[in-house]
């Protein structure tokens, strides 16, 4: 039905409001692309609306400082428009804006970026783990070898709803987030986070699929493991 | 039938994951790059294990709560600047993109 809306002024639907953005974008692509190519101020203004606060969030993982990552956002979006007109649709559009971002950001980050090692000492994060991080949680030796040291306790089903109304646990989550080696933070932001398919992940950062799942699993289990004390015994 | 062989079944179906290792594959698992023998294996193993099971949800919840994270807020003279720039940008390309905002 969208299909046959969108040539209509897109003002017109964007005031009726019944497809979300993201229903369009996905059920009609090239009429976004269209639109963006024949200078549609509406169109433009929702998409911007729509992707900047993720591509401010992925900019983050390779930018020392917000500000940086502000100034990342506005040249992706005029990569956009330098670019819109070879624009073919080999990848979608998604996958295209995060590209940009990403070789923006990455120039910008080599640059700006007080390299640290990562995590500091005696923190949580430590560097770049080996095959097996997770050997502290279990039982190394004996008959009990490969068991819980520490069995992990039920979380209620109410637990996302109450760790997302808790600014403490938001903000636990967000510190948790940006102390992740950069890559762990890319991929947890764009899987989890923005909720970006597995593929099109790999297609953004260039990676693997099996390099993807590895640092999604290390960022997730380290999340995991800084929620678990404000879950744990109703603390929330 | 008898005993022996129901145990080598239940010991072939479990794999012998042990619980370290339900964990490093639980995001395997969960992003569905499992064969069906071991996915088989990895749910029999968490139907037999209480901490594992939790372990799982607690997982699952994990990526709920991120996919729930308040949007990163776009300060609005960034967008009013990318918008005075989208227009300059207009303006500036070949006529050809007739303008149709009316
Ligand atoms: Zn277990």
């Amino acid at each position: 039905m969208v299909l046959f809306v969108w040539p209509w002024p897109s003002r017109l639907f964007i005031m009726l409001g019944v497809p979300t953005l993201q229903e369009i974008i996905q059920l009609d692509e090239a009429g976004l692309v269209e639109a963006l190519q024949r200078g549609d101020d509406a169109v433009f203004t929702v998409v911007m609306d729509w992707y900047s606060g993720s591509l401010l969030r992925l900019a983050m993982a390779y930018v020392p400082s917000r500000a940086v990552a502000e100034e990342v956002v506005q040249e992706t979006w005029m990569g956009v428009l330098e670019g819109i007109a070879r624009f073919e649709g080999r990848s979608s559009f998604k996958t295209w804006l995060f590209r940009i971002l990403t070789n923006r950001a990455k120039t910008r980050g080599t640059r700006e970026r007080r390299y640290e090692p990562f995590g500091l000492p005696g923190s949580d994060f430590e560097g770049d783990e080996g095959p097996s991080f997770e050997d502290s949680l279990f039982v190394a030796e004996g008959s009990g070898k490969g068991y819980w040291i520490d069995p992990p306790q039920g979380w209620e089903p109410d637990t996302p709803e109450r760790a997302l109304l808790s600014k403490e646990c938001r903000t636990a989550i967000e510190v948790a987030i940006n102390g992740l080696p950069d890559t762990q933070r890319q991929v947890i932001t764009l899987r989890d986070v923005e909720g970006v398919s597995a593929e099109e992940v790999c297609n953004i950062l260039t990676i693997s699929e099996t390099n993807q799942r590895v640092l999604l699993h290390r960022a997730r289990t380290k999340v995991r493991r800084v929620l678990d004390p404000y879950v744990r015994g109703g603390n929330l | 039938m008898d005993r022996n062989f129901k145990q080598q079944l239940m010991g072939y179906l479990t794999g012998n994951f042990s619980c370290q290792d339900i964990a490093e594959l639980i995001t395997d698992y969960l992003e569905g790059s499992f064969t069906l023998t071991q996915r088989l294996r990895f749910q029999m193993h968490i139907g037999l294990c209480v901490a594992c099971r939790n372990y799982l949800r607690q997982m699952k919840y994990t990526v709920a709560i991120l996919r729930k994270l308040p949007a990163e807020p776009v300060p609005p003279h960034m967008k009013e600047e990318l918008l005075k720039r989208f227009r300059t940008w207009k303006h500036e390309q070949p006529s050809s993109g007739s303008s149709s905002d009316s």
